[in-house]
């Protein structure tokens, strides 16, 4: 069912598209160490697809090899259909590919506007002599990306809070201002590093729903690392279950769940 | 009470992101100007340029100009004397070399020259960070100084070693040299004040600003987003190192006049602008002036109340001097690191509710 390249329905009834992302035979090595060892798999448009596995098992590594972070020692990286060339992160963020953090990585002093609106870099044109006579088209341009950055602000609810210096929000508010930015760019892909670390259930159920939201409304293609097991199979459509580096399942939440290998991964299994 | 933004409603997203926001603070920026532009200059002395007015307006060009490298960018930065002496080298050859081109063209060329320079040292600033950036700007300082002093062609081969300014007007007024009026040195040097102020501005409140408040904040974070950091960091430089050589231009042609390069635009010079950024508050162009202000008018208050009221010998008060701002600048690091900006900012943010602070 999954190899077929026109994609396939979802059981809600979500048409989900062709392959936007492919990764193909991925090693990753830091000096001896192997974090990621031998895995493929792809990632459809309009899908939200997790990645699972145990602590240390290679999951940050694998977002942070999709985002242009590291480099892997072998594999290839197919982003729409063609091979991506070396490239620094800021060429692979332009290409469409935005994320969060494990770690909230935000501008901490910044308001939340200038966080959300760096979201939009790709999106401005002007030089920066157009920028430092400000009127005209550096203005223009400002309003402009001001106004779809508004949108987010008022899809993820935080208005309240858009001229609030970072540094003074709590926790769950920095969460949801980075998935602001992030969203700010209009990503072709976007990134979930642990989107729900750390919360409580209520705003585990909040994220949830924008993520969701944000599926829905924007048909963003969305690729999520999350250790809540509930919220994993409750969101996803499909799970890649990594473990030590290595994939060791592939598939619907279903299939995954009643994966002999997965099961032993995470409740361990007797070496007998 | 006095301080209000109740009442004052934005309609649109452009009077939301302008300079100043509020209805009272456009005010008094306007009030200032016209005074700066229209009534100071009738009633300027040759003490009050020389002593107050002139260091200040220069030293708050080169301040802002650092404060955009170290304050929004967060690249520290030891080369400023260095930088200021490009721009006045710069100015200095330009005048000698082209008598008939305006002052103006002048030092924006010598502006423009010194960014040149700026992104040739700030190249490190790719690979290193921190203080090994501040050390290998450190040693831009060292090099340009000694440049200046062991190459005879950048002082025109003259027997001093010194570079003079030659007598220079503006569309007619004597701007330069002994004989320029203290109304049109005052007023040429507010003019590029107030050009890079709006500047810096605009550009620390758009794009460019978030990207390098963005490397400031978190590099890898920025990468990560899409902020090439080659050209932020870059841009910095060029930016600031502009401003830099503005001011230097000016404090050689318009405020000294002749100038030893060592003496003037030694390694003090960087620390004095570097503690105008401090004590004013990194990452605020009003914080730049404030610095420039407090560090210019503090010993010059010292000297009138130590020497010519309470009657001290000279050389006590001017230590003092120096002992008062080595324990400010601790006082500001440990209490209040973003500096004067910071403390005017509470004070607005106090005076929204006074008399009422519930």
């Amino acid at each position: 069912m999954l190899d077929n390249s026109e994609g396939y329905v979802t059981e809600d009834g979500r048409k989900i598209g062709g392959v936007v992302m492919e990764m193909k035979n991925i090693t990753l090595r830091f000096g001896g160490v192997v974090a990621i060892k031998d895995i493929s798999f792809d990632i459809r448009e309009g899908e939200i697809r997790a990645i699972i596995g145990p602590n240390g098992a290679g999951k940050s590594s694998m977002l942070n090899v999709i985002s242009g972070f590291y480099v892997p020692q072998e594999g290839e990286v197919w982003f729409h259909g063609s091979k991506r060339p070396l490239m620094r992160p800021f060429e692979v963020a332009q290409q469409g590919i935005a994320r969060t953090f494990q770690n909230i990585a935000l501008f901490e002093g910044m308001s939340v506007l200038d966080n959300v609106m760096t979201g939009r870099l790709g999106y401005m044109k002007t030089n920066i002599f157009q920028q430092a006579l400000w009127k005209g088209k550096a203005e223009t341009e400002e309003t402009e990306n001001r106004e779809a950055v508004e949108k987010i602000i008022d899809f993820l609810e935080i208005q309240h809070i858009r001229k609030t210096p970072v540094s003074r929000l709590p926790y769950g508010l920095k969460k949801r201002v980075e998935l602001a930015r992030a969203l700010a760019a209009e990503p072709k892909l976007l990134l979930l590093d642990e989107p729900m670390a750390g919360m409580n259930v209520e705003e585990k159920e909040d994220m949830s729903r924008f993520v969701l939201d944000v599926n829905d409304e924007f048909g963003t293609t969305i690729a999520l690392i999350e250790h809540d097991m509930g919220v994993v199979m409750d969101l996803s459509d499909r799970v890649v279950v990594m473990d030590y580096g290595k994939k060791i399942g592939d598939g619907t939440p279903d299939e995954v769940r009643n994966n002999q290998e997965v099961i032993d991964a995470y409740l361990g299994v007797s070496h007998d | 009470m006095f301080y209000r933004e109740a009442g004052d409603f934005k309609t649109s997203y452009t009077a939301d992101s302008q300079t100043f926001p509020i209805k009272f603070d456009r005010y008094r920026y306007y009030v200032v100007l016209a005074v700066a532009f229209g009534i100071i200059p009738f009633i300027i002395n040759d003490y009050w340029a020389n002593a107050l007015l002139l260091p200040f307006l220069i030293y708050a060009i080169a301040a802002i100009g650092l404060n955009i490298l170290v304050g929004y960018c967060g690249q520290v930065s030891l080369g400023t004397g260095g930088f200021m002496a490009v721009g006045a080298y710069a100015c200095y050859k330009l005048m000698t070399a082209f008598p008939d081109v305006s002052m103006f063209i002048h030092v924006l060329l010598a502006g423009g020259i010194t960014a040149i320079v700026g992104v040739l040292f700030g190249l490190p600033s790719l690979r290193i960070k921190g203080f090994y950036l501040a050390v290998a700007t450190l040693a831009a300082q060292f090099f340009l100084v000694w440049l200046f002093n062991r190459v005879p062609w950048f002082y025109n081969y003259s027997a001093s070693g010194q570079i003079n300014a030659p007598e220079r007007d503006v569309f007619g007024i004597i701007i330069t040299g002994p004989n320029a009026p203290a109304w049109a040195t005052y007023l040429f040097c507010l003019i590029f004040v107030t050009f890079c102020a709006i500047i810096a501005r605009n550009l620390t409140r758009g794009t460019t600003g978030r990207t390098w408040m963005a490397i400031r904040d978190m590099d890898i974070a920025a990468e990560i987003i899409g902020v090439n950091p080659l050209k932020a960091k870059l841009t910095a430089f060029a930016v600031s190192s502009f401003f830099v050589g503005i001011a230097g231009a000016l404090f050689f042609a318009v405020y000294l006049g002749a100038v030893e390069v060592g003496e003037v635009f030694g390694i003090q010079k960087s620390f004095l602008v570097l503690f105008m950024v401090i004590i004013g508050g990194l990452g605020s162009i009003f914080g730049s002036f404030a610095g420039a202000a407090f560090l210019v008018l503090l010993p010059v208050v010292l000297k009138v109340v130590g020497v010519d009221v309470l009657g001290w010998p000279t050389d006590i008060v001017a230590h003092l001097n120096l002992v008062i701002v080595g324990a400010l600048i601790i006082m500001f690091l440990i209490l209040e690191p973003h500096g004067l900006a910071q403390l005017w900012r509470v004070a607005k943010e106090k005076l929204r509710l006074w008399p009422f602070p519930h």
